[in-house]
């Protein structure tokens, strides 16, 4: 178990160095030099490399990859070209509203979806689960960004039940911010919980069909105790992958929710970063987007150990 | 043939073929500017009505078909291209380095999801269409990789493989011959779930700016056209919005329909 | 008063007959066996009684436990006898068992689910049920998953799930078809002592008609959905009946003659090859393990000679099989055919390639399915220099298909609308094509029904009269390798441990394992074979 986690943790910090390189190299391709940019055409020779000293663009490009990532580490991730204030503050900000929303979807998907999936693969072939199947494959076809512009215009517009846009703030208190999340986690969540359902609905119906399954049936256990304490386990274990995939679709979702929903989030900063050209905001995001990803797949992997003894015991 | 398979391709056909008329006709130039006919909702004369700047929204539904379907089976092909004969290396070459590089290399492109990396092109070289295409290409590239490796895995465990092989046939040849030919249904099935999600991610980016830019129509820049009038002619955003669902929903179902048709286990067990 | 009553049970799936009006009955502390080949319903008869039938199965008829009909049951009744009443063995041990649970758990559930009592009383019955069919928990804790266990083992802990609450009757589904035959005897014996302390009746299903006869008081021969003959075991085999029953009897133990070898002059040599696997580590910082699979193995194999190489899984003679096919290198010693190696450097010879073909077990794996069955048996010329073309090559595939007891005309069909035997047939075509000096018959027959396995060992006879072959036949099966085969290696751990004469090795085995393995093989008596 301990040797399997090494493994998965050796592999984590490789596939972080080489993202870094990557999203480092992409950036550099891009002309122009942010110092120039921010002072304007006509700036002073001595202004300009003044500024570039205060950005640490002075130096080679190997020793500002260091800088950036050794300035990662410790949570330092630079000062924004625009804004002058330190990238780290900008994001930590812009996480508190990103981060729980992609929770909180995750949350809902996962909830909606495991019922429904379970349910479908219980009744596989009765109107039940048509239904459930009908409604999913509608739910997979409808983009999330679309689906929140008809619930603002139904719960927002016309009901009146929840805010157009914009986050409320956590200071308001925890219920007020939940509430200006919820929209925009239903947005998100509904549609990616159709894709868990059917995932979750085909990988039991594979487990219902192993032999240990029979076997179960013939201990004397029903077909719904045997679907519970045999089935679910088992089928766990293909759920939790789609479970990690999701993740970056969540996060990825979550960028263009905000634009609907004026929510100020990671997305918000980074499109205002592109358009005002500050790549090192653009870049730290990115980085932070990845790592997200990255370190959730880890996780996924090690609860595929929790999940799948023969996991444990191979390594 | 399933109900699925019918209702998938007729669905399909439909924008299809809408986004192939369009290159000849369509009810009125969708560039036209008519402001005194802004906002109509759908009528007789304009079928899906008419936008802010009283456009035909009929005809920029035809010909943002176009651009929907051009992204999404551009980067359809890129994914397939490289993906593919990148599986079937690192199977035929299985526990090898470089099956090792290649399946790390997947894991390293699935930490970066397609909208990630328009991010990335788009602050370094600006928007537009082709950035949709290559962000989603490349998204592409580790799911084809990563299914026909798995596919090809398995087969070449079968005893047809090692017959192939005890009469000389090298992992080139075999790949070509024997793996390919039986990944194909495969393939396809994945091909039309791609292009739907490649449909879908086109959306999003159009939405976000990060797609086709204007004058080129797309139906992701139509709502984002939309979001502020919403509230006094939702038929801006419905419409663009449905035309995305009746082509992910054709697709999918296709993908579906073909997979049951396709597959012979289950076409026995269905005898 | 008998057990199990089956009186006129018809059993349609979808509309299609599975069974017809079978009769069957079985008393306390007896076993009956019901055997047939594939296709014969006898898997269905046991689905049956557990009332665990696919969907769109319609079942009518008496199918009575202990005077109540089964068939009347509604399902929550069915759950409540289930595991408690009547219990079931399975034939696959590697899948029939939960991988995400210990055995404990499972053992322990079957008592929970029907008996409310407290899970330490649960634990202990299953502890003494886990050492009753020989997993101690002192040497195998309850805390062990399935995978940590080898096939006989998850046999036995699929065993204590069905007999821990001492049903009535334990239905065995082909329990040891998947077994080594050392493991087989061991899980024979323990069902066979089970039914004498516990009273049970016991059904068994087996295609293996040896088996049969070695345990069973009464005989049920299924064919096409219907029981063609019933009897005592020893009445049944001294007087059979049915002409079907005699063919499967007398296929079971078919017997062929082999033409007289030529003088000996070598073919294959095999000297001193060692083939090592790597394992992972088990523990961080450990030496990585290895797992020596074939160990300084030496033999020859002459030419014109029919070589046989037994052994039980995992004793080696896959990754020799493989080794000698060039499909794998070895770390040490030489294999030659011909007096020329089968790999040069780390390339595979091409030359002894063209002299070489297999035929393998799986007769529905061994076929690309998109092709038609000319490309299919053609494939061995893609290892000549100039392959023959147009009518040369349309002669030579009728020649093969009409030798291997086919139609010239099957060339343009595809593998899926041929028969496991045929298909079998195709193989051998297939490896005949380009007359080569050698053939590996890998477990070749090993998948076939005994009638269908018969015709194909008369075919194998046949080809060596007018083909002059030379092969090595691997197998599990020691009856078939003792009449298709003119000498014989013995193979346990990676070693060759003894080699002779075939009746000589089967007659005197010299080595303990030979023994064991001979043994432990059941074996027809002697008594049918005059009928037959």
């Amino acid at each position: 178990m301990l040797r399997y986690a090494l493994k998965r943790l050796l592999s984590l910090i490789l596939s972080l160095a080489v993202a870094s390189v990557v999203i480092f190299a992409v950036i550099e391709i891009a002309p122009g030099d942010p110092a120039s940019f921010m002072l304007g055409v006509n700036a002073q020779a001595d202004t300009l490399a003044a500024l570039r000293a205060e950005l640490g663009l002075d130096v080679s490009k190997v020793e500002r990859y260091f800088n950036w990532v050794g300035g990662m580490l410790v949570g330092d991730f630079g000062t924004s070209y625009t804004y002058r204030t330190p990238v780290s503050q900008m994001i930590t900000d812009r996480l508190w509203v990103s981060l729980p929303l992609a929770l909180y979807a995750l949350t809902l998907s996962t909830l909606i979806a495991f019922p429904a999936g379970i349910y479908a693969a219980a009744r596989r072939g009765k109107p039940g689960d048509l239904a459930v199947m009908g409604a999913t494959q509608l739910g997979i076809a409808v983009p999330n960004f679309w689906f929140a512009m008809m619930l603002v215009l139904i719960f927002a517009i016309n009901l009146r039940w929840f805010n157009a846009g914009g986050f409320a703030g956590w200071e308001n208190g925890f219920w007020t911010g939940l509430h200006s999340l919820t929209l925009p986690a239903i947005a998100l969540a509904l549609p990616q919980a159709a894709i868990l359902a059917r995932v979750m609905r085909s990988a039991l119906l594979d487990i219902l069909a192993e032999d240990f399954m029979r076997t179960a049936r013939a201990k004397g256990l029903s077909r719904r105790q045997a679907l519970w304490r045999h089935g679910v386990r088992n089928a766990l274990i293909p759920v939790l992958t789609i479970i990690g995939l999701q993740f970056s679709f969540l996060l990825a979702g979550s960028i263009i929710i905000e634009q609907v929903f004026y929510l100020p989030g990671l997305g918000r900063l980074v499109f205002q970063a592109i358009s005002a050209r500050d790549l090192i905001v653009v870049e730290s995001v990115v980085m932070l987007l990845v790592f997200a990803v990255i370190m959730v797949n880890f996780l996924v992997d090690l609860a595929y150990a929790a999940v799948d003894p023969r996991l444990r015991s191979r390594t | 043939m399933s109900r699925n398979l019918i209702l998938g391709a007729a669905l399909s056909s439909l924008v299809l073929l809408a986004a192939l008329v369009s290159f000849v006709w369509t009810p009125y130039d969708h560039a036209a500017l008519n402001i005194p006919a802004k906002l109509q909702p759908p009528n007789t004369q304009h079928w899906f009505g008419t936008d802010h700047f009283g456009r035909d929204m009929f005809s920029m539904i035809m010909v943002g078909a176009r651009t929907s379907i051009a992204v999404a089976l551009v980067a359809v092909g890129i994914g397939m291209a490289l993906g593919v004969p990148l599986g079937l290396t690192a199977a035929a070459r299985k526990g090898s380095w470089l099956d090792e590089v290649i399946m790390r290399g997947n894991d390293l492109v699935f930490a970066f999801p397609s909208l990630v990396i328009a991010i990335l092109i788009t602050a370094v070289f600006g928007a537009g269409a082709i950035n949709a295409i290559i962000a989603i290409g490349i998204f592409n590239i580790p799911v084809f990789a990563r299914i026909t490796r798995g596919a090809a895995l398995s087969l070449w465990e079968r005893e047809f493989i090692l017959a192939a092989r005890v009469s000389g046939k090298g992992a080139a040849r075999i790949s070509a011959e024997h793996i390919l030919p039986n990944v194909a249904n495969l393939l396809i099935v994945q091909g039309t779930i791609q292009f739907s999600l490649g449909i879908l991610a086109e959306a999003g980016l159009s939405y976000v700016g990060l797609g086709a830019q204007p004058p080129t129509p797309s139906w992701g820049r139509m709502l984002a056209d939309a979001q502020t009038m919403v509230s006094f002619a939702p038929h801006l955003a419905l419409i663009p919005g449905l035309a995305i669902i009746v082509t992910v929903l054709g697709l999918n179902l296709l993908g579906d329909g073909l997979r049951d048709w396709l597959d012979p286990r289950i076409r026995v067990a269905r005898a | 008063m008998s057990l199990l009553e089956i009186k006129d049970l018809s059993l349609t799936i979808h509309g299609t007959q599975i069974l017809k009006r079978i009769n069957l009955s079985l008393a306390p502390g007896k076993i009956v066996a019901v055997t047939g080949e594939s296709g014969s319903g006898k898997s269905m008869t046991a689905l049956a009684v557990m009332q665990l039938l696919p969907n769109g199965a319609d079942a009518e008829g008496l199918l009575q436990l202990d005077g109540q009909n089964l068939l009347n049951q509604s399902e929550a009744e069915m759950c409540a006898l289930r595991g408690a009443a009547i219990g079931m063995v399975f034939q696959e041990p590697m899948t029939a068992l939960n991988p995400v649970k210990t055995i404990g758990d499972q053992v322990m559930e079957t008592i929970l689910i029907h008996r409310a009592v407290p899970p330490a009383q649960a634990r202990a019955r299953a502890e003494e049920v886990l050492a009753r069919v020989g997993l101690p928990t002192d040497r195998f804790p309850m805390t062990r998953f399935p995978h940590e266990l080898s096939g006989g083992q998850r046999q036995r802990v699929v065993i204590a799930m069905a007999i821990a609450l001492r049903p009535r009757l334990l239905i065995a589904d082909e329990p040891t078809t998947a077994l080594d035959v050392t493991t087989q005897a061991q899980i024979l014996d323990l069902l066979k002592g089970l039914v004498t302390e516990y009273g049970m009746g016991l059904l068994m299903i087996t295609h293996d008609l040896a088996v049969v006869a070695g345990m069973a008081d009464q005989i049920v021969v299924m064919r096409h959905g219907e029981v063609v003959e019933t009897g005592a075991t020893e009445h049944l085999l001294r007087h059979m009946q049915h002409p079907y029953t005699r063919m499967l009897f007398e296929a079971s133990g078919h017997q062929v003659n082999l033409p007289v070898a030529p003088e000996p002059r070598p073919l294959l040599e095999v000297e001193n090859v060692v083939r090592d696997y790597r394992l992972p580590r088990k523990r961080l910082f450990d030496a990585p393990g290895h797992h020596l699979a074939v160990d300084q193995v030496s033999f020859t194999l002459n030419r014109g000679e029919r070589l046989g190489l037994v052994g039980e899984s995992g004793c080696g003679k896959s990754t020799l099989t493989r080794a000698i096919l060039g499909l794998e290198e070895v770390q040490q010693g030489r294999i030659s055919l011909d007096g020329q190696p089968v790999f040069t450097g780390h390339k595979p010879n091409l030359a002894v390639r063209r002299k070489m073909q297999v035929v393998f077990q799986d007769p529905y794996g061994s076929f690309n399915p998109r092709h038609r069955v000319a490309r299919l048996i053609t494939e061995p010329f893609h290892l000549l220099e100039t392959p023959p073309t147009g009518s040369e090559r349309q002669d030579r595939i009728a020649e093969l298909l009409t030798a291997v007891g086919l139609s010239p005309d099957d060339s343009s069909r595809y593998i899926h609308e041929f028969s496991g035997g045929q298909r079998q047939r195709i193989a051998i075509a297939r490896a005949l094509i380009i007359q080569p000096e050698l053939i590996l018959f890998d477990e070749a027959v090993s998948a076939l029904d005994v009638s269908v396995r018969a015709q194909i060992l008369d075919l194998l006879v046949e080809l060596c009269e007018t083909y002059d072959l030379t092969y090595l036949f691997i197998s599990h099966d020691l009856s078939v390798v003792r009449t298709i085969t003119d000498r014989v290696l013995v193979m346990q751990a990676g070693k060759i441990v003894e080699q002779g004469e075939t009746e000589q090795v089967f007659t005197q085995p010299q080595h303990p394992s030979t023994r064991t393995l001979i043994d432990a093989a059941p074996s027809l008596p002697e008594i049918g074979q005059g009928a037959a």
